[in-house]
């Protein structure tokens, strides 16, 4: 079973508290600890920009404008969720912002328009072992993880990002992007199988033997 | 029960998290014997959810976390333009200097470290707020995992700039983008 999904679930710890003691700070006027606050979260806010948009300079620019926007509205966050799910809400929103702005709708990936209904038939039956988290080290791995999740269509990219990659529960997911929880249990399966199947020719047969998912070679 | 391979496909999301019943359960880990298939898309779908879920996947680009933060500091109300605001800058700028004059008169080139074994950090934002504790050697982000409270359990939120005067380092999980080396 999951590690984190007890990790999603436990009460307000002590590193919760202290946070709400910084936020009461910071809307009393000591607005330079502002940057403390988000330091714990930056990594996730970049992470969260980069996985919708696809592009590290708009990432770098809709996580910056993000973390301001934050900052600007701290007094709205009202701390009936996490801050971090908050934070991480503005910036999906930004990011959207940035993607309508680009017209970026209409070149949207393979799998966009598919049907969620159906059950998806997995393409590849390789057998992959563990690989260790160490590998992550290695830059080939994360490149080859990037590009398979860039390759998969938004409304699939945006669930995985906030459930898989941000840990937020599956509620949290569905309120932040609007969605129905069931709606968000169907696009999180798809995109955790067609991303199985987009790693494992590589991953199952030693790294960089083949590029699986190169241009015009999706496997579904 | 038995189960086909569609319709494992289709719980493999919930099987992982834990989100099927005892009977159906039981039914997916009795197929999962019998079927190389599923396996391998079940293990390779964990793998997934494993690599993803790391933070490591993703590298913060070199420089960001600067970057905001000045972009931050440049967004902020600015106090100039009261005598409050004026009073306060040359408040600051009198300690800064004061730590200046004590920092070159006390320790020569540097502060001494709290660890023999240490480094000290390079580029660390003075006007961060870290947590450092009393017993500690290492200064943090506000909240890391890795900040021992010692005996004392007495931890404070204190500048960087302060931090590295009395002769913390950053920690090497949370701040490892300063550390020196």
């Amino acid at each position: 079973m999951l590690q984190r999904m007890t990790a999603v679930a436990k009460p307000a710890g002590a590193g919760d508290e202290r946070e709400q003691a910084l936020i009461a700070r910071i809307r009393n006027g000591e607005t330079s600890l502002f940057a403390a606050l988000i330091k714990p979260y930056e990594r996730r806010v970049y992470v969260a920009a980069l996985a919708l948009l696809r592009n590290e300079a708009d990432a770098q620019d809709v996580a910056q404008e993000a973390i301001l926007k934050a900052f600007a509205h701290l007094r709205q966050f009202r701390g009936e969720s996490r801050f971090s799910t908050w934070l991480i809400q503005i910036t999906v929103n930004e990011a959207r912002m940035r993607q309508r702005k680009q017209h970026a709708d209409l070149f949207e990936p393979i799998g966009e328009t598919d049907g969620e209904d159906g059950t998806y038939t997995p393409r590849d039956f390789a057998d992959w072992r563990e690989i260790p988290s160490e590998a992550l080290e290695r830059s080939e791995l994360r490149t080859l993880l990037a590009k398979a999740l860039a390759s998969l269509g938004q409304k699939y990219r945006e669930v995985f990002l906030l459930r898989d990659m941000e840990h937020m529960s599956i509620e949290e997911t569905a309120q932040a992007l609007g969605i129905s929880v069931a709606s968000v249990k169907t696009r999180l399966l798809r995109a955790r199988l067609m991303l199985r199947d987009l790693l494992a020719p590589s991953l199952a047969d030693g790294w960089f033997s083949r590029a699986p998912f190169g241009k015009g070679s999706k496997p579904w | 029960m038995v189960v086909s391979c569609e319709q494992v496909w289709r719980e493999i999301s919930n099987y992982l998290e834990g989100e099927v019943s005892p009977d159906l359960r039981a039914a997916i880990a009795a197929h999962l014997r019998e079927c190389k298939h599923c396996t391998a898309v079940l293990d390779g779908t964990r793998n997934v959810v494993h690599l993803y879920g790391d933070e490591r996947s993703i590298e913060l680009p070199a420089g960001f976390s600067e970057r905001w933060q000045k972009k931050l500091a440049e967004s902020m109300p600015s106090p100039r333009g009261t005598i409050y605001g004026w009073m306060l800058a040359a408040a600051a700028l009198a300690l800064i200097s004061g730590s200046f004059a004590v920092a070159r008169l006390d320790r020569g080139s540097g502060p001494d470290l709290r660890s023999y074994h240490a480094e000290p950090g390079r580029g660390v934002p003075a006007t961060m707020m870290v947590e450092v504790a009393a017993d500690g050697k290492t200064f943090h982000v506000p909240g890391c995992k890795f900040l021992h409270k010692g005996e004392s359990g007495n931890v404070r939120l204190i500048a960087a700039a302060e931090a590295i005067r009395e002769g913390y380092v950053p920690c090497v999980r949370c701040l490892r983008q300063y550390v020196n080396r």
